[in-house]
C-alpha cells in the first residue's frame, strides 16, 4: 500500500545554528498509527509541525520534502502554495495539541469553535453545520451535547477540553490526525480514557493518526509503528511490537529502562511496625470558603477531610492522587503552611528523644527550629530557583536567613551539598539559566539540604522532567536518604515512581485517602475501585499488559458512582476499615 | 437578566461612590482657611468700602457660609434646608460663583456639554486611531510598519500638548485655513444651535481633538500591540491555524478579542484622564470648556463653582468606569460567569 504521508530527508533549524532536526524520514499508510517518542528537545514536536508549516516564524526548513495524500492525488506540502495549505489544515489533516486548557480560546463557545472548521471547509453553516457539530460531540463520548455546544471551555474540565479538541479535529473527516503530547496534561485515568477514545474512533473512521509522546507506555498501547527520536535525529524505527521488545539503539534500550513501572508483586512482605514518628497528623481537614458573588452565600470547599497520615523517622510515606485529591494542601498542611480547621492535629518530632510539637501551635524558636528542620522540593525546578541569583546565592540564602556559621562556611557548604547532589563545586558562580532541568532539580534539592534538614516534603519532584532525568533524581533521593536518614513525604500523581520510592503508600481521592498500604501490598492486592483504576489507566511500555478501560471506568468516575461497598456522597464518606494487617480501605463493612 | 441585575449592582455602587466623592470635595474645597468671602470682606474692611461688606455679609447669610461646616455641606448637596429651603445640588440648585457673580449653572452652562463633547471627539480619536495601528504593528512587529508606527507614537507622546497645540494652530492655518483657537466662531457664541454654528463647531474641533488625543493615541496603541503579541504566542492561535483559518479572520476572530479587554477597560481611565489633562490645553487654545473656569475657580476658592465641576468631573469618571465594566460583562464570559480561571 502507498502511503499517505511521506517524510523525507527533512531539516530544520534556526538562524546559522546547527540544524535542530535533522534529516528525519517516516511514512505513515492509511488507517495506521505512529508514535513519534523522544525527551524534550528531540525535535519531535517541530518535526510534526512541519507536517502542517505551523513553525515558528523563525525556523527555516533547510531539505527534505513531505507528501501526503491518497493514491494518484499525492501533493508536496511544502511547495504548496499557503492559499492551497489551509484547506489541507484542519480538512485533511487535523491537529491536537498538549495543552487543552489553553488551547481553545477562553472567549468562544465550544460549539462555535467546532463548527468554524466546518464553515471553513465545508462551507456550511446554521442548523446544518449544527447537527454534525453534536454527532461528533456524541461521537467522542459527551453525554449532553447540546450543553458542551452552549459551554465556554472554562466551563469544562481538562479531560472534556481535551475531547472537545478532538471533536474539532475530528468534524472534519480528516485522513490524518496528529495528536501532539495529547494527555500529558492529563490525569492518568483520563489519559486512558482519552487514549481509548482516539483509538476508537481511528477505528471507526479509518485515519490514519500521528501520536507525539515522550511515554513509552502510551506508544505500546498504541502505536504500530515508532520513531525514537533524539537530538533531531532519528535513532530507531520500526514496528512497536520489535522496537519495544528488541531495541536495537542503545537510547532507545536506555529509554525502556528509565520508563517507570507498576512492580508486579509475587508475595507482599509483612507489614513492619514503627513508633518513632516524625510527623504524625491525626484528623486533619481543611475547609476553603469562596467567596460567593453580591448576593450568593459564600461555598465551602473541603480539600482534604479527616486525614490520618504517620511518617515514620528515616522512611517514606507517599500521598498519591489526581488533580484535586488534595494532596498537595496536606503538604502543606504537614509543613505548617497552611492552617488546617480545627480539631486537626500535626505533631513533628524533630529527633526521637524530643516531646513531639504542634506545628501549629509554637512558639518563635520551635517554629525557627522546625522550618530548619522540614524543608520542601518543588514541582516546577524552572519556576523555583530565582533566575537574578547565583547558584551561591540561592544555596546560601537559607543558611543566611537562619544566620548559622560565617561566610566561608556557608559557602562550604554549599559546595558540599552540589557535591551531594552529582554536580561540580564551581558551578557556584551560575545563573539558573545555565542549567538543564534535571540540574536544577537536582539544585532544588540541594538547597533544600543546606539546613541540614530531618524531613523533606516533596511535591512531584519529578513530574516536570523527562523520564531518564527522573530515574536520576528518583535515584539522588534515594541514595541521600540512605546517608542521611532523612524522611520524605513524597506527593506525586504517578503509580509506578510511588512504587519505586514509597515504604507506605496513601491513594487520595477528593480529600479522603482511599485506600493505604504498603506499596507491594498494595499492588498485589488493590482493594479499593479507585487505586484498581489508577493501576490500570497506567501506561506501560509493554505490549502484553495494555490498558484496561472497563476497571479504569468502573474507579475513576465520582465516589457516587463507585460499587455499593464503596460509594458515598458528598463529605459522607466510610470509615477506613483494616482488611489486613497495614493494608486499610475506605468501605462499608 | 444576570446583567440587569449586574448593571443594577453597578449603579447603586456608583451612587454611593458619588456621595463619598462629594464629601471628599467639599473637604478639600474647605481645606485652606477662610473662603470667597471672609477674603473679600476683609479685603473690603481693609480700604473701607462698608457698602460692599455689607453685601458680601448678605451673600455669606445667603448660602449659608455662617453656619458649621457639616450643615454647609448637607445644604450643598441638598440634603438640608438652607435659607432657601431644600435647595441643593440634589434639587439641580449649584448655587452661586462669587468670582463671576452669576449662578454656577449659567457659568457652565454652555461650557459643559462644549466639554463632553470635546473630549468624547478626543476619546473616539485615541480609538480610531490605536485600534488599527496596534493591531498592525502586532501583525506585522519587527518589520518597518512596526518601527514606523512605534516613532510615530513615541513622538506622540513626548511632544508636549501645548507645543503641538501651537504649531497644528501655525501650520492648519497656513496650509488648511483652520480656524486658531476657541471652539467656534466669536459671531455664534450664545447664538441658538444652527447648521451654521454646528459646521463651526466641527472645524473648530480638529485641532484640539488631534491636540488632547494624541498622546493617549500613543500610549493605547504601545499597549495593544503589547497584549497583541502576548495573545499571539498563545496556543490558541495554534489551534486556529491548524483548522485553515486565514490570517486576517484568525487575528481579527481570536486574539485582537482577548487583546480587547485592556482596551475596553481603558475607558474608564481614559475619561477622566482627558478631562483634567484638556484643562491647560483648552487654556492655551482657549477653549470654552469648564476647563479655564475650574482653574479661576480654584485659585480664588470659588467654592461652589470649584465644587461643581470637581463633582463633573468625578461623575464623568464614573460613568467611564460603568461603562467599560458593563462591556467587559458583556465582552467576557470568564466574567460573566465569575470563573476563577480560564
Amino acid at each position: 500500500m502507498t502511503p499517505l504521508l511521506d517524510v523525507a530527508d527533512l531539516s530544520i533549524g534556526f538562524g546559522t545554528a546547527q540544524p535542530v532536526v535533522q534529516r528525519v524520514s517516516f511514512s505513515v499508510r492509511p488507517g495506521e498509527t505512529l508514535a513519534l517518542v523522544g525527551e524534550s528537545g528531540s525535535g519531535k514536536t517541530l518535526t510534526c509541525r512541519s507536517v502542517l508549516r505551523i513553525l515558528p516564524g523563525s525556523a527555516q526548513l533547510r531539505s527534505g520534502s513531505i507528501r501526503f495524500g491518497r493514491e494518484g492525488a499525492v501533493q508536496d506540502l511544502l511547495s504548496l502554495p499557503e492559499r492551497k495549505m489551509r484547506s489541507i489544515r484542519g480538512n485533511h489533516i487535523s491537529m491536537i495539541f498538549q495543552e487543552p486548557m489553553r488551547s481553545l480560546s477562553p472567549l468562544h463557545r465550544i460549539g462555535n469553535q467546532v463548527t468554524e472548521v466546518l464553515k471553513l471547509h465545508r462551507s456550511k453553516s446554521g442548523s446544518d453545520a449544527r447537527k454534525q457539530v453534536l454527532e461528533t460531540f456524541e461521537q467522542v463520548g459527551f453525554a449532553d451535547p447540546e450543553r458542551v455546544f452552549r459551554a465556554y471551555p472554562f466551563e469544562l474540565s481538562g479531560g472534556m477540553r481535551q475531547r472537545a479538541m478532538i471533536a474539532m479535529a475530528m468534524v472534519a473527516k480528516p485522513d490524518l490526525l496528529i495528536a501532539d503530547e495529547p494527555t500529558t496534561a492529563l490525569d492518568v485515568t483520563t489519559q486512558a480514557q482519552v487514549l481509548g477514545l482516539i483509538k476508537d474512533l481511528q477505528r471507526a473512521t479509518g485515519m490514519a493518526v500521528i501520536l507525539v509522546t515522550h511515554d513509552l507506555g502510551v506508544v505500546a498501547n498504541m502505536a504500530e509503528k515508532v520513531v525514537v527520536m533524539n537530538k533531531g535525529r532519528v535513532m530507531e524505527s520500526g514496528p512497536a511490537a520489535a522496537v519495544l521488545s528488541a531495541p536495537q539503539h542503545g537510547y532507545t534500550r536506555r529509554l525502556i529502562a528509565a520508563a517507570p513501572m507498576i512492580p508486579q508483586v509475587a508475595a507482599p512482605s509483612a507489614p513492619q511496625m514503627h513508633d518513632d514518628l516524625i510527623l504524625d497528623m491525626q484528623g486533619v481537614s481543611k475547609t476553603y470558603q469562596m467567596r460567593g458573588g453580591a448576593w450568593k452565600a459564600p461555598v465551602h470547599v473541603h480539600a482534604c477531610i479527616d486525614v490520618n497520615l504517620s511518617l515514620p523517622r528515616g522512611r517514606t510515606l507517599a500521598v498519591v492522587g489526581e488533580s484535586g485529591s488534595g494532596k498537595t494542601t496536606c503538604a502543606r498542611i504537614a509543613l505548617g503552611a497552611e492552617k488546617p480547621d480545627a480539631g486537626s492535629r500535626v505533631l513533628f518530632r524533630g529527633k526521637g528523644s524530643d516531646a513531639p510539637l504542634p506545628v501549629h501551635a509554637m512558639d518563635r524558636a520551635q517554629r525557627t527550629q522546625f522550618q530548619r528542620s522540614a524543608q520542601m522540593v518543588f514541582q516546577d525546578p524552572y519556576s523555583s530557583l530565582s533566575p537574578r541569583m547565583r547558584i551561591q546565592e540561592a544555596l546560601t540564602e537559607p543558611m543566611e536567613i537562619h544566620g548559622l556559621g560565617t561566610r566561608a562556611d556557608r559557602r562550604e557548604k554549599a559546595a558540599e551539598m552540589l557535591r551531594w547532589v552529582g554536580l561540580s563545586p564551581d558551578m557556584l558562580g551560575r545563573f539558573p539559566h545555565a542549567f538543564s532541568g534535571g540540574q536544577r532539580q537536582r539544585l532544588s534539592i540541594a538547597r533544600a539540604l543546606t539546613l541540614d534538614p530531618q524531613l523533606l516534603v516533596c511535591d512531584e519532584p519529578t513530574s516536570a522532567l523527562d523520564v531518564s532525568v527522573q530515574d536520576q533524581i528518583l535515584t539522588l533521593l534515594e541514595d541521600i536518604q540512605a546517608r542521611m536518614g532523612l524522611s520524605y513525604l513524597f506527593i506525586s500523581h504517578d503509580l509506578a515512581v510511588v512504587s519505586r520510592i514509597a515504604d507506605e503508600v496513601a491513594v487520595m481521592r477528593q480529600g479522603v485517602i482511599v485506600e493505604q498500604a504498603p506499596p507491594d501490598t498494595l499492588f498485589y492486592s488493590p482493594q479499593h475501585p479507585y487505586t484498581k483504576a489508577l493501576i490500570a489507566a497506567q501506561p506501560e511500555p509493554d505490549l502484553s499488559r495494555p490498558i484496561d478501560l472497563a476497571l479504569v471506568a468502573r474507579g475513576a468516575g465520582a465516589p457516587a458512582t463507585w460499587p455499593e461497598m464503596f460509594r458515598f456522597v458528598g463529605t459522607d464518606a466510610p470509615a477506613l476499615t483494616e482488611v489486613s494487617p497495614g493494608h486499610q480501605v475506605r468501605c462499608h463493612v | 437578566m444576570m446583567f440587569l441585575k449586574y448593571a443594577g449592582y453597578r449603579l447603586l455602587t456608583m451612587l454611593l461612590t458619588l456621595g463619598v466623592v462629594s464629601i471628599l470635595v467639599f473637604a478639600i474645597i474647605n481645606l485652606p482657611p477662610g473662603d470667597y468671602l471672609s477674603n473679600q470682606i476683609a479685603e473690603l474692611r481693609a480700604t473701607g468700602q462698608a457698602e460692599g461688606v455689607a453685601k458680601a455679609e448678605f451673600l455669606r447669610t445667603e448660602y449659608a457660609l455662617d453656619r458649621p461646616l457639616w450643615m454647609q455641606y448637607l445644604i450643598w448637596i441638598g440634603a438640608a434646608p438652607g435659607p432657601q429651603g431644600f435647595s441643593g445640588m440634589l434639587q439641580g440648585d449649584f448655587g452661586w460663583s462669587f468670582e463671576f457673580d452669576q449662578p454656577v449653572s449659567e457659568i457652565v452652562g454652555d461650557a459643559l456639554w462644549l466639554t463632553v463633547l470635546v473630549n468624547l471627539a478626543a476619546v473616539l480619536f485615541v480609538y480610531v486611531v490605536a485600534l488599527p495601528l496596534g493591531v498592525l504593528a502586532a501583525a506585522k512587529s519587527e518589520t518597518w510598519v512596526d518601527y514606523s508606527a512605534a516613532f510615530i507614537g513615541y513622538l506622540g507622546l513626548a511632544t508636549p500638548n501645548f507645543l503641538l497645540a501651537l504649531m497644528l494652530f501655525y501650520y492648519g492655518n497656513k496650509y488648511m485655513g483652520l480656524p486658531i483657537g476657541g471652539l467656534m466662531a466669536p459671531e455664534f457664541e450664545g447664538e441658538p444651535m444652527s447648521p451654521a454654528k454646528v459646521q463651526s463647531i466641527l472645524i473648530h474641533l480638529i485641532v484640539p481633538t488631534f491636540v488632547i488625543g494624541t498622546s493617549g493615541a500613543a500610549a493605547m496603541m504601545q499597549r495593544l500591540r503589547a497584549n497583541m503579541l502576548d495573545e499571539l504566542s498563545k496556543p490558541y492561535v495554534e489551534t486556529a491555524k491548524a483548522k485553515g483559518m486565514a490570517p486576517a479572520r484568525l487575528m481579527a476572530k481570536y486574539p485582537l478579542r482577548m487583546a480587547f479587554n485592556p482596551f475596553v477597560a481603558d475607558i474608564g481611565n481614559l475619561l477622566p484622564a482627558m478631562v483634567s489633562g484638556s484643562v491647560l490645553v483648552s487654556v492655551v487654545l482657549g477653549l470654552q470648556t469648564i476647563g479655564p473656569a475650574l482653574l479661576a475657580a480654584l485659585k480664588s476658592q470659588d467654592q461652589f463653582l470649584a465644587g461643581f465641576v470637581l463633582m463633573f468631573v468625578a461623575l464623568l469618571t464614573l460613568i467611564g468606569t460603568m461603562i467599560s465594566d458593563l462591556l467587559l460583562v458583556l465582552l467576557d464570559p470568564r466574567i460573566r460567569y465569575g470563573a476563577r480561571e480560564g
